[in-house]
């Protein structure tokens, strides 16, 4: 693979003390040939004056003289390492002292987590408070590897056992994809090599796993958001702003507002010193030139006419405490979000939760350590979305002004609403979306979580895409009787009768198109919101509508199944008749024909439908949401 | 749709760029110190990247030992003048006049003078309050350690055991009196990403990073090339063909036996090596924990 195709995978080791981490990632480095001579020559040293037989490739990660004379690990390390496929950023953090801390800085940027479990101990708590924190900073993907299974004569149901007591957990938590793993890093099982010792094991390893992790979906594609960093302006006729863009896609004469101003403006141009861009994209550093003489410095935020973010003094939000000192109400920090710095203080502790746990418990200050939701009035009005959709955008951190120490990371959750709130009418005007801004959105009355246990069953939005006639209605509505059956609550949305209800005012340009997959995803969200298996089904020909549907609901609660047929089956199917009449002219922009249809580049699920009866594709779904636990794995043959 | 998804040589340049500007709106006086190596030629580059079409934001500071190879000097002076960088010659002159030198002071001890000591008087002397330093996490294993934005006390000093958290891409920049911050754009880049870069930017480098026959000798399987003085005179000189795989001071930076004459075979070479980075660096040597001893004094 040519050298610049590599992908980046930065990932976050942790454990507890005696788990084996730093076993672990000497075995990977050294099986990936990641370990020089002259660096194994001195670590061989050291494990021989330890007095130990076998080199202990853990010595490799203890990067301090302290660490390596009280055998622990104190900071966070970062390791690099690199297979044909894929170049790995590995934060190594302590599993032990100040673990919130170090956890925290070594895995806020990561894309997946690896926890340690030693299969002697079993499912401790340090093994959960990892899983609450990697839940917390919302890392998209957690691998458990269960080590040390050489001490367990790699026993099967020792392994099983802990993934039981680990699913049972984590379901409480706001993880969606974990893959277990059984390992002995020691002795190089399933880590980079697969283990003879534990042919019952039918997954991967973990190299293998790491390799293909699928991270571009993870990314937020949609709203385009750009902190100002720098103005550059070089000479009178050169006025460009510097940043990075942190999410969504922007191209010149796109049509943006400035905040906190308001401005309108276009863009004028994407400039880098490599030349001009016609497009850039999330994680690009560039400068943008506007096409209007407007006032925007650092601090300052672009982002699209039709999407703004929220723009907010009083927020509410997950903090970690991470200072000696302990935080106290209405002392005013400051808080550096973005670009921008502002006072803020903590009005309220709504709670603290014991990560042991989870439970809620009221508090009136948080420690070294300490987690939890609280209130926050900043001096001047910020713009952010939430975390759990913006990462850039939703987190923060607050300084003690008189030591200067980060105190604390923050995590973004919405705007408090107090009804006194309304009262002022907010004047800024934005543009279009922002058309009825006094109405208040209100949080949920019942918590899906109720719901849901009354129901039985998760809430999930299946979403089927594909060509007119590839089957998208028919097996949906066989699923939905199928489902009906196992007891379930669900809604189908089907697209044709959409278009004759709710969006019997728009065609089929590509505007009215995406009005129309936006009204469905604002549909099914209500749908879900109540607990519901939603099913979708619109041809919905373009990835970015796809996309923004998608970022309407928690990860893991969407999946895309692309209907996958032939154009030329999907004519000679034809229900309904339509592609007689696109033919003869008397459809326009009809997909397949006239109009694109951009297949999913990386859908949860793909059905084939010209190779398989309905019985099959509708099978392959249901295994498909019984494999996410949607709803329970009982047989209901009555 | 395209992929909308960047290589990895094009994520860390994204992100250090994003480094570099933050250094440039919140500090009050940054410099970027030079080395004249193929980490300071990168780290150059991104700043003409991050802040293009403007001018080259800070000046450049050599921390000059006096001892550093001719071919690095001309380079340096070249190169500077050519970017239309404000370079910035420091040396404690005390010290190199008092005949400081490796083979007589001792490598640890002329380090600390002629390096640390001279750069901590450099800082204080221009008020520097961010030094922009071209310094790896994967070269050494004190340095995998180092946050991207380091905190240094008064006199210059890390602490290990009590460093900031950094979140996210958010660094808190802010100080007390008398502390200074050393930032490391490259921190995520490996030897590999560097010599990918330098190909892939065409960028230019000092020449005796590429192999040619030289007179050295060999001690400990170091190549010490006879031109730098450190010669033992009873030991017999050969012509090796050997490149230098990172730069330092001439009496302590050996050269490796090498057969790479251009930019890819060097690349091979940095792919398949069976020895580290500073396999060559006498000062690296010296104990256990050496480097985390010097960068404990202010060194980088």
């Amino acid at each position: 693979m040519p050298i610049a195709d590599k992908s980046l995978l930065r990932f976050a080791t942790t454990g507890s003390v005696d788990d084996g981490k730093s076993t672990l990632i000497g075995r990977l480095l050294y099986e990936t040939k990641s370990i020089y001579d002259d660096q194994y020559a001195a670590i061989e040293k050291t494990s021989k004056r330890k007095g130990f037989k076998e080199v202990d490739l853990a010595y490799l990660l203890d990067g301090l003289a302290a660490e390596r004379e009280q055998g622990i690990t104190i900071d966070v390390a970062y390791r690099y390492f690199e297979t044909p496929k894929r170049k790995f950023i590995i934060t190594d953090t302590p599993g032990h002292v100040q673990y919130t801390r170090n956890m925290v800085t070594g895995a806020s940027k990561a894309d997946c987590a690896i926890i340690l479990i030693d299969a002697r101990n079993g499912v401790l708590t340090q093994s959960k408070r990892h899983g609450f924190i990697i839940s917390l900073l919302q890392i998209p993907h957690l691998i458990v590897a269960v080590n040390k299974m050489d001490l367990v004569n790699y026993a099967e149901d020792v392994f099983f056992r802990i993934v039981r007591e680990y699913e049972n957990y984590s379901q409480k938590l706001d993880i969606h994809d974990i893959v277990f793993i059984p390992v002995s890093a020691l002795k190089g099982d399933n880590v980079v090599e697969k283990s003879k010792k534990m042919s019952w094991y039918d997954g991967t390893t973990l190299l293998h796993c790491l390799e293909n992790i699928h991270v571009a979906a993870d990314r937020n594609l949609v709203d385009f958001r750009f902190p100002v960093q720098d103005v550059i302006r070089p000479h009178l006729d050169f006025r460009g702003f510097a940043g990075k863009i942190v999410s969504g896609t922007i191209t010149p004469q796109e049509e943006v507002i400035i905040l906190p101003s308001g401005k309108a403006t276009t863009i004028k141009s994407i400039t880098t010193y490599d030349g001009e861009l016609t497009e850039a994209f999330a994680s690009q550093s560039v400068v943008l030139t506007l096409s209007d003489e407007i006032d925007v410095s650092r601090g300052d935020m672009i982002v699209r006419k039709k999407n703004l973010p929220q723009i907010e003094n009083n927020l509410e939000a997950i903090i970690c405490w991470m200072d000696e000192q302990a935080m106290t109400i209405n002392t005013p920090y400051i808080m550096k979000h973005t670009t921008k710095y502002t006072r803020a203080s903590i009005t309220k502790i709504v709670y603290k939760i014991d990560v042991d746990t989870l439970h809620r418990q009221p508090a009136d200050t948080f420690l070294l350590n300490e987690i939890g939701r609280v209130e926050i009035r900043t001096s001047a009005p910020i713009f952010f979305d939430s975390y759990k959709i913006n990462h850039a955008t939703g987190s923060f951190i607050l300084i003690d002004p008189l030591t200067n120490n980060t105190v604390a990371a923050g995590m973004i959750r919405d705007a408090v609403r107090h009804i006194e709130d309304y009262e002022v009418d907010k004047t800024f005007d934005g543009g279009k979306s922002k058309k009825s801004s006094n109405v208040i959105r209100r949080g949920l009355n019942i918590e899906l979580e109720d719901r849901e246990k009354q129901n039985g069953h998760k809430a999930f939005v299946l979403w089927f895409t594909g060509l007119s006639g590839s089957g998208k209605s028919t097996i949906a509505m066989e699923l939905e009787r199928r489902l009906l059956g196992r007891g379930c609550r669900i809604a189908l949305l089907d697209g044709d009768n959409f278009r004759h209800g709710l969006c019997s005012d728009l065609g089929f340009s590509s505007t009215d198109r995406k009005e129309n997959i936006r009204r469905a995803g604002e549909v099914a969200k209500i749908f879900f919101e109540h607990g519901s298996m939603v099913l979708c089904t619109f041809i919905s020909p373009f990835a970015k509508d796809r996309y923004f549907v998608r970022s309407l609901f928690p990860q893991g609660r969407f999946a895309e199944i692309y209907m996958s047929c032939n154009l030329d089956e999907c004519r000679k199917r034809d229900p309904n008749g339509l592609y007689k009449k696109a033919q003869s002219g008397l459809i326009k922009d009809f997909t397949g024909l006239s109009s694109p249809y951009e297949t999913p580049a990386t859908p949860e699920l793909v059905i084939d439908t010209e190779s398989c009866s309905v019985g099959e594709c509708v099978d392959m779904i249901e295994k498909f949401i019984i494999s996410k636990s949607i709803v329970p794995n009982k047989d209901i043959s009555l | 749709m395209s992929s909308f998804s960047l290589s990895y040589l094009k994520q860390l340049e994204s992100e250090s760029i994003h480094i570099l500007r933050e250094v440039v709106a919140e500090f009050k006086n940054p410099v970027m110190l030079y080395s004249v190596g193929k980490d300071s030629s990168v780290m150059v580059r991104l700043a003409q990247k991050a802040f293009y079409p403007g001018k080259f934001p800070f000046p450049l500071m050599h921390i000059d030992t006096g001892y550093k190879f001719p071919e690095m000097y001309e380079f340096r002076d070249a190169f500077c003048a050519k970017i239309g960088a404000k370079l910035i010659v420091e040396k404690n002159e005390e010290w190199i006049a008092k005949g400081c030198h490796p083979l007589k002071t001792g490598v640890d001890k002329c380090c600390s003078l002629l390096k640390t000591g001279a750069l901590l008087d450099a800082l204080r002397k221009h008020g520097f309050d961010a030094a922009l330093g071209g310094a790896r996490r994967e070269e050494e294993k004190s340095r995998a350690k180092e946050r991207v934005f380091s905190l240094r006390d008064a006199f210059g000093q890390w602490d290990p055991k009590n460093q900031r958290p950094e979140l996210w891409d958010i660094y808190n920049t802010r100080i007390n009196e008398g502390e200074t911050v050393r930032v490391f754009p490259l921190s995520n880049w490996t030897e590999q990403d560097i010599w990918e870069y330098i190909k892939l930017e065409q960028i230019p480098i000092v020449p005796i990073y590429f192999a040619r026959k030289r007179e050295v000798i060999i001690s400990n399987g170091i190549l010490i090339p006879v031109l730098s003085g450190a010669v033992d005179a009873h030991k017999k000189v050969k012509s090796v063909l050997c490149r230098f795989r990172s730069l330092g001071c001439m009496p302590c930076t050996g050269a490796i036996a090498s057969v790479a004459t251009t930019l890819d075979e060097i690349i091979g070479e940095v792919r398949s090596a069976k020895k580290s980075e500073r396999e060559n660096r006498v000062i690296d040597l010296t104990s256990d924990s050496s480097m985390e001893q010097k960068k404990k004094e202010g060194y980088f």
